[in-house]
């Protein structure tokens, strides 16, 4: 059984292909044969945030037009067995992204054994964005702690709970929340909407709360998902992501501020 | 929790403003967006029968629906001008 996941959000910069690629690169990790597609034509960059952007031949709108074949398409990892990459197309073209087109892709990625699908929508509520979460089983909608980051959030769900395929033929897409950049200090300090504020506003079940964490920068310079970076707390809390969706039961991380012991209070 | 801390909890942080600007201003929007597709006409059928007897402006009439427990609750908010 393949599952169709989009890695949504609304706004702009809130960390979904960063998401998707630590996602996808988790789910490969534990065995799954994964695909994780760029949905950003145009402005594609889930190549470089994966580190394959010096690999791209064929992409997304090539194999929906017929240019290519999927199978020459699809960027194999070099890091991670079982983890391919679909790069989006940089034409100009916002109409190339068909749902046709986008249906017959997933199904042959559906036909060819991939499990995970994992769809990296881009920011806005047009139409890449929307062809990103038509066809979705579920969903993990990005929100940072911020006003305007929560208001979109709570939009694109109103769009999955009536646009989407499942939508429509009376089914739902299950909805994960996942709370990136998150600063427990800021959030004792009053500065900052706290994990409890954000689901008592947006009401869907979480899945995880990634910390504020300078790896995440250090690796998309490096061109590193940044689940590999195995020792940074942002790189754990997306591996205790990528469990929980696959059922297992772990206890949030990183949510209160870190104890600091007996020097370090003497010291600062 | 030290003495100042003490004192800060009685103030408004603004992580609690931007809660409360939130709730408010999701909870309008979702009803918006849940609301019928006949909604829109309905008002306008509502703002006719009105204008029937006094002369209203449009943003005087507010047409709304509220979802409750196995009920859905019409809301007209009707201002009349003074005499």
């Amino acid at each position: 059984m393949s599952k169709v996941i989009v890695v949504t959000s609304g706004k702009g910069g809130v960390g979904k292909t960063t998401t998707s690629a630590a996602f996808a690169t988790g789910l490969a990790s534990k065995g799954y044969k994964t695909v994780v597609i760029d949905f950003d034509v145009g402005l594609r960059n889930l190549d470089l945030i994966m580190g394959v952007e010096r690999r791209v031949v064929y992409d997304f709108v090539n194999v929906i037009n017929g240019e290519s074949g999927l199978k020459q398409s699809l960027i194999k990892d070099k890091r991670v067995d079982n983890l391919y990459i679909l790069p989006a197309s940089q034409t100009r073209d916002k109409d190339a992204l068909t749902a046709k087109g986008v249906e017959s892709v997933i199904n042959e990625l559906k036909q060819e054994g991939f499990e995970y699908i994992v769809c990296d929508s881009p920011a806005g509520i047009e139409k890449g964005a929307f062809m990103a979460l038509y066809f979705a089983d579920e969903a993990i909608v990005v929100t940072n702690p911020e006003v305007s980051s929560v208001r979109d959030s709570d939009r694109i769900l109103g769009i999955l709970q009536s646009k989407s395929k499942k939508a429509e033929e009376g089914g739902s897409v299950k909805e994960h929340l996942l709370i990136t950049r998150y600063s427990p200090q800021r959030v004792n300090d009053g500065e900052m909407l706290s994990v409890e504020d954000i689901l008592d506003i947006l009401a869907i079940p979480l899945l995880g709360v990634i910390p504020e964490s300078e790896a995440v920068l250090q690796a998309s310079n490096q061109g590193n998902p940044v689940i590999l970076e195995t020792k940074s707390t942002a790189g754990q809390a997306y591996d205790d992501v990528v469990s929980r969706f696959l059922g297992e039961t772990i206890e949030h991380r990183f949510l209160d501020v870190e104890k600091q012991g007996f020097f370090k209070r003497l010291f600062g | 929790m030290g003495l100042f801390d003490l004192f800060r909890q009685n103030k408004k942080t603004s992580a609690n403003k931007a809660k409360e600007r939130l709730q408010i201003l999701i909870a309008h929007e979702r009803v918006n967006r849940d609301g019928p597709d006949y909604l829109p006409q309905l008002r306008h059928d509502i703002m006719q029968a009105i204008r029937k007897y006094v002369s209203i402006d449009d943003d005087q009439v507010k047409v709304q629906i509220e979802k409750g427990r196995g009920y859905d609750v019409l809301e007209l908010n009707v201002t009349l001008p003074d005499d």
